[in-house]
């Protein structure tokens, strides 16, 4: 305090003071304790028992963790090693983890669907973050469904690349023709060209190139595919192509032409009204008798379908929410500018409708990817369908927190990056002024 | 009676399926390989072991048939099946035989559609409880709680049972095997109820097997046995005398380690006429005269079999008891070889 000119003038102080510290209880963690955790008699005692619950909750799974024991062959030697003290027996992840994660895959061949995972996220790399990531990756994009298809099953590479050149036939066709037929006809004709190729061109042709150039890898059955990689490979599938498809469903929801109105509503409400368990019985039970025997339909196969078409009209009801947000003048103005249906879906609506959407896809996708585990109610093995086969041994009878703790770290560390993707996404997005 | 309908119906649209795959036998031998249903993972009798190869004493009877038919105990496509989807799995050719702890009843052996190739483990449901509760018949249970697998026939079996002796319970219904096991460790039932091989392998899978009883009482039949499709006689033959094989074996001292020797021929024509070492007993379902020597080759005989997976020796201890051998007081009596 200054005394020079504190006389000067009776109750008028001419000089600023020093600027103090502010009291203790304003500052700092104290103050964040008192305005968050005390700041009433009531919240006090609510913040009291919320810590003793924290705490006590800790300190029980704490031990358990703290205890655990990595190394042992069987449940009862983790007994002898841990002699009646508390504590968790992972030797069973430790023992288990390549059934866990790959199934039956054969092990000197773990390599594929890792360098199949690694693709698929050098293939979405663009897809998610066109900006940091140059165009010309997007040709790994196209090429992508298609090797990992090869990295995984095996067998000839020819395969899928006549199935991917048969796409490249339907798209010339529809350059050739549109411009000169108008947009139905090319449609009908780009579809025409392309099963005429795999029908025709491909079971002629793809034979001769593979004896000429075997490009093989030792082939590997779906029955063999089991436990994280048989989600994976589920869930990525049916996420990659229920987009599109739930897309289309939603325009065709929405479009004026009757039937394709009427096709939409139907698939729609049927897929949705009953439940996936469903689906899946039907595909692995029903479907046998409507085949003819002796068709060998891949079980595996048959699962992404369903799953798709489940995902899809989940989709398309969460981009139906994302169309019927749009005010109505966009459409006019799209309209009004001259584009044609497509060009206006393509340019102005759908760039609209999808970001309004985004966290309703995220979410489909992210319960998508955990439905995933329904399987093991129709005998294949995924993680949960290995934890009952595990427990089946007389070496790991009796375990069952260790291996659910770790089959839910595992599908944790999905979810929750497309949520923190999708969160990402929304700001990236947001053209709103807040 | 809605499940029995569906199956009924699925029965009838399978039937045109069946005549075309009638011919079981040369379907496998073409392929080189026996597709083969087994349990997704019971205790003993069937689950994959840490390199992936699956084990147990149902496995067994499908290496049997397998080593039978292709020579090759490792030729067999295992697929795991629920209790939902194995019956459908074998009607619609998905699988040629289905070694899934099945029980034997009526319904199943007519009204499905199946046939079943014999016994390979007689099996029955007993009762649980700790040790500490001071019970040891399961006439003391009076009043008891008990868990409960629901909509299975060990459900109907307790009514029964208990309503016959008049006594009370309370039960406790639980979904599977696993969370029955918790509950019953954590005290929510002071009885726990399911076939008796269940109960002795939830037993040797507690920290304290010995403060758990398993009562003397049986209180269902449960014959548990391999089954084929109905309409093919050919298989169902092979499938039946390579089990009868197993079991003859044992009774003819033939196991795993001699059974080479004795190929070459013994004394005894009954064990020559098994080995194929005598006669042409092989030929007559259109399999290789030293059939049942292989099968013995690969999975031991029956009693081998027996200990290797579920006997005394592992950890979930079962006795023979029923299944023993008939000249030992049991059920395991296999007719004549020739």
């Amino acid at each position: 305090m200054s005394d020079t000119h504190a006389q000067t003038v009776p109750y008028v102080r001419e000089s600023m003071l020093p600027q103090a510290e502010p009291p203790v209880a304003e500052r700092g963690v104290v103050k964040w304790i008192r305005e968050n955790l005390v700041s009433s008699w009531l919240n006090a005692i609510l913040t009291l028992v919320s810590l003793y619950i924290i705490w006590w909750v800790v300190s029980h799974v704490w031990g358990w963790f703290a205890g655990s024991v990595w190394n042992a062959g069987s449940l009862t030697e983790c007994r002898e090693i841990l002699a009646g003290e508390e504590g968790a027996c992972f030797a069973v992840i430790a023992e288990r983890w390549n059934q866990l994660v790959f199934g039956f895959y054969p092990p000197e061949l773990y390599w594929r669907p890792l360098l199949a995972l690694a693709l698929f996220f050098a293939a979405i790399a663009p897809v998610l973050f066109p900006e940091r990531v140059p165009r010309a990756m997007f040709v790994v994009t196209a090429a992508m469904p298609f090797v990992n298809v090869w990295l995984i099953w095996g067998g000839s590479l020819w395969g899928p690349i006549f199935v991917a050149l048969g796409f490249v036939a339907g798209w010339g066709a529809w350059r050739l023709a549109q411009p000169r037929l108008g947009v139905l006809a090319g449609a009908i004709l780009s579809v025409l060209a392309a099963l005429l190729w795999w029908g025709v061109v491909t079971g002629w042709a793809s034979p001769d190139f593979a004896r000429i150039l075997p490009l093989d890898l030792q082939r590997v059955t779906s029955r063999d595919i089991g436990g994280f990689l048989l989600s994976t490979i589920i869930g990525l599938s049916a996420i990659i192509l229920s987009l599109p498809l739930g897309i289309l469903l939603a325009l065709g929801r929405q479009s004026d032409l009757f039937i394709i109105n009427k096709v939409s509503v139907a698939f729609i409400e049927v897929i949705r009204g009953i439940p996936l368990i469903v689906w899946l019985f039907t595909a692995q039970l029903l479907l046998n008798y409507f085949l003819p025997p002796g068709t060998n339909f891949d079980l595996l196969l048959r699962v992404i379908i369903m799953v798709t078409l489940f995902s899809a009209a989940y989709i398309a009801e969460v981009v139906r929410g994302g169309l019927a947000a749009l005010p109505r003048g966009q459409y006019e103005g799209a309209d009004s500018l001259g584009l044609s249906y497509w060009q206006s879906m393509r340019l102005i609506i759908l760039p609209q409708a999808l970001k309004i959407s985004i966290p309703g896809i995220v979410n489909t996708f992210i319960g998508l990817f955990k439905d995933t585990t329904l399987v093991v109610f129709i005998g294949l093995l995924d993680p949960i369908g290995f934890s009952n086969a595990i427990r089946a041994s007389t070496d790991w009878n009796g375990i069952y927190w260790e291996l659910f703790v770790f089959i839910g770290v595992l599908f944790f560390i999905f979810c929750y990056s497309m949520g923190r993707y999708s969160l990402y996404l929304e700001k990236k997005l947001s053209r709103e002024h807040r | 009676m809605k499940k029995s309908v569906f199956l009924g119906a699925a029965t009838v649209a399978c039937l045109g399926a069946g005549a075309a795959a009638a011919q079981t036998l040369e379907s496998v031998q073409e392929n080189g390989v026996l597709n083969c249903g087994v349990s997704t993972g019971l205790t003993g009798f069937s689950s994959p072991n840490a390199s992936g190869e699956w084990e147990g004493f149902d496995v067994g009877i499908c290496r049997a048939v397998a080593a039978a038919v292709l020579g090759d105990p490792m030729a067999v496509n295992f697929v795991p099946t629920t209790g939902q989807t194995r019956f459908t799995a074998l009607a619609s050719g998905e699988i040629d035989l289905l070694a899934r702890n099945t029980t034997w009843t009526f319904s199943r052996d007519v009204d499905l559609g199946f046939s079943f190739a014999g016994v390979n483990y007689y099996d029955g449901q007993g009762f649980m409880v700790p040790r500490a509760l001071g019970v040891s018949s399961a006439q003391d249970l009076d009043g008891a709680t008990v868990c409960i697998q629901t909509g299975t026939t060990t459900e109907l079996n307790l009514a029964d049972y208990f309503r016959v002796n008049n006594i009370s319970y309370e039960p406790v219904p639980i979904e599977t095997n696993a969370e029955a096991q918790q509950q019953y460790l954590a005290g929510a039932c002071d009885v726990y109820t399911t076939d008796a091989s269940g109960l002795a392998a939830t037993r040797a899978s507690f920290e304290n097997p010995g403060d758990h009883v398993i009562l003397p009482e049986i209180i269902s039949k449960e014959p548990l046995g391999p089954l084929v499709r109905q309409g093919d006689d050919q298989w169902a033959d092979i499938v039946r005398w390579t089990l009868n094989a197993l079991i003859a074996a044992e009774e003819y001292g033939v196991t795993s380690t001699n059974v080479s020797e004795l190929a070459s021929g013994t004394d005894n024509p009954e064990i020559n006429r098994l080995l194929g070492s005598e006669g042409e007993l092989g030929a007559m379902f259109g399999l290789e005269n030293d059939w049942a020597q292989q099968a013995i080759a690969a999975v031991g005989n029956y009693g081998e079999l027996f200990e290797q997976n579920i006997g005394e020796s592992t950890p979930i201890g079962l006795a023979r008891g029923l299944n023993a051998q008939w000249t030992d007081g049991g059920l395991m009596y296999a007719p004549p070889f020739r």
